[in-house]
């Protein structure tokens, strides 16, 4: 086998066997990104020095017996989390020259594991899109069609692990980023429950909903990952303090009698019919494993678009204030400090920002702030209500990730309603706080990977790895390649 | 309700952009469809309804007020456009 193609658990056994050394991997893998990058563009930065630099290392660790799963495995992040010394854009021209003090907690638990550092993904600008066409530095193709995206924000995520480019990968989702295009690209993607890792050192788009979370070839490798990321840090104050489970230990469970809720506004007559089939198998296979299925309503779910729209932009535009040309990013040539603000806003920002910016400062501004954000905030309680209602009843939900497969590029950029609409199954969990992943669950006719949405509780991650893993069990969608 | 040019140059002053005429002309348009799509929520009845600011009921996180070292003047101004010693230097402000 490639090494290239392996999860993390058959390239850890064959480090630890010592068949193969994590420079070896690297190598591999450096390789492999450099044939197939060309085609694919899932990186903004490639980091080969300090990668082999990194597996050196960690081979001396393993040498020691050192060897934790993600000790000497090569992977990939998103350009959105803080590398110390790794130029990091986060997508976008303002951040070109951005080399951060300091790295973001989440990766700093994996590279202290012993992981090592490919280098840093694409993704939209700010992580506000869903195809990576809002990158500033070229849209990623997606391996299975490169005419289509691989989704979005965390695109270059999704098709990093699904062009064989990184073992796996780290992402972030604020209304679907890790799980749609994990969805579009057949891998494995889990949004935990907010508070569950932390944000530190993570660019922010919107700090009530944004969540960092991997994205894998199978739920083994999703289950380690988290392992590893989740946990109390006291640098963020919205993560919680709740012991982390051993996802591992409790993946091969079974879903006998598990309930498994079927939101009736999730299968809507608009579902692509190659998405509706995925689902009905889905459904069939998971009854054949002894789970049981029950019709549950989320009644606010059509509102939930709306409501993200205006609580994402207007946290967005209170973020993004910070980008204004004095103490890092791009500064524009100006007369005078206003001048300087607006002219380096203008010249960073690309037009998808700009319009979240917009929109968000419009629902603040004075004499809207009522009509809009406010009330936006109440439909998220009872969005958040219709979730704690129906997991009274039921122990995960079973929903497709996007109404479609993958779009082609081109075709929904000038038109951001129609674009934020693709959103409309991934969103409401991001407003409710919980936690949800997405699985390989088929395949269009055209070839296109199609994504099956789980959602748990709060705190529920274990009993949606459990769900996930058994399903992966039952089915090989999994195990189909791009061919690339 | 209909969002015009002025609109938009009204509130691209409070977000610190600077648009041209296209870009103006395109934001009025794309804004109020998606300001016009927004207004669904006025469909729902949320009387007597808490908003919400964050999914997960939290107080003040606290911690122990002890003092811990910083990352230090040189990699704080590592990134800085201009500085001045140990300030980031930025254009006149008052003439």
């Amino acid at each position: 086998m490639n090494i290239f193609n392996m999860t993390i658990h058959e390239l850890h056994n064959a480090l630890k066997g010592k068949q193969i050394s994590s420079v070896e991997a690297t190598a591999a893998m450096l390789e492999r990104i450099e044939s197939v990058e060309p085609q694919v563009g899932s990186f903004i930065t490639v980091t080969p020095e300090k990668a082999l630099v990194a597996a050196e290392s960690a081979d001396q660790r393993i040498a020691r017996g050192e060897c934790h799963l993600m000790t000497g495995i090569p992977m990939a992040i998103k350009d959105i989390f803080l590398t110390e010394g790794i130029l990091t854009t986060c997508g976008s021209r303002i951040l070109n020259n951005f080399i951060p003090p300091y790295s973001a907690a989440s990766w700093e638990k994996l590279r202290d594991r012993g992981a090592v550092l490919l280098g840093k993904l694409n993704q939209d600008e700010f992580a506000m899109g869903s195809s990576n066409e809002s990158s500033a530095y070229g849209t990623t193709r997606n391996p299975w069609d490169l005419s289509r995206i691989p989704g979005g924000s965390s695109g270059g995520s999704a098709a990093a692990v699904a062009a064989s480019q990184a073992i796996a990968t780290l992402g972030t989702d604020t209304g679907g980023s890790i799980r749609q295009p994990a969805s579009h690209c057949g891998c494995v993607g889990l949004k935990p429950t907010y508070g569950r890792v932390s944000r530190y050192g993570v660019i922010a788009y919107a700090s009530s909903l944004d969540q960092v979370g991997p994205l894998t070839r199978d739920v083994a490798d999703c289950a380690v990952m988290l392992e590893a990321i989740a946990g109390h840090d006291p640098k963020d104050s919205t993560s919680v303090d709740t012991p982390v489970p051993n996802y591992s230990a409790t993946l091969k469970n079974g879903v006998k009698g598990l309930k498994i809720g079927l939101p009736k506004e999730y299968f809507i007559d608009g579902l692509d019919p190659d998405v509706q089939v995925a689902m009905d198998a889905a459904i069939e296979t998971y009854r054949r494993l002894g789970a049981e299925f029950v019709e549950i309503s989320l009644p606010h779910t059509d509102y939930a678009v709306a409501t993200y729209y205006l609580i994402a932009t207007a946290e967005a535009s209170s973020n993004l204030a910070r980008y204004d040309g004095v103490r890092f990013g791009h500064r524009a040539e100006a007369d005078g400090l206003l001048d300087m603000y607006t002219k380096s806003r203008s010249e960073g920002f690309g037009a998808e920002v700009k319009r979240r910016i917009m929109l968000g400062t419009y629902a603040l501004s004075s004499g809207y702030y009522d009509a809009y954000y406010v009330k936006a905030q109440k439909v998220r309680t009872l969005i958040m209500n219709d979730f704690i209602r129906a997991f009274a009843d039921v122990d995960v939900m079973l929903t497709p990730v996007a109404p479609t497969p993958a779009f082609k590029i081109g075709e929904k950029i000038n038109d951001p309603l129609q674009m934020y609409l693709s959103d409309i199954f991934t969103i409401p969990v991001n407003l409710a706080g919980t936690c949800a992943m997405s699985l390989p669950a088929g395949f269009s006719t055209t070839g296109l990977p199609i994504g099956l949405q789980l959602i748990g509780k709060p705190f529920g991650e274990e009993a949606l790895l459990q769900a996930g893993y058994a399903f992966e069990q039952a089915t090989e969608w999994h195990i189909r390649k791009a061919t690339i | 309700m209909k969002i015009t040019v002025a609109d938009v140059e009204h509130v691209a002053r409070l977000a610190r952009l600077e648009l041209n005429l296209g870009e103006k002309e395109l934001f009025a348009g794309q804004m109020d469809a998606i300001l016009g799509y927004v207004e669904k929520l006025n469909g729902v009845n949320t009387e007597g309804i808490v908003p919400t600011s964050h999914a997960v009921p939290m107080e003040n996180a606290f911690r122990e007020d002890i003092t811990k070292s910083s990352i230090g003047l040189e990699k704080a101004l590592a990134n800085a456009p201009d500085r001045s010693g140990s300030f980031f230097a930025v254009p006149k402000v008052i003439e």
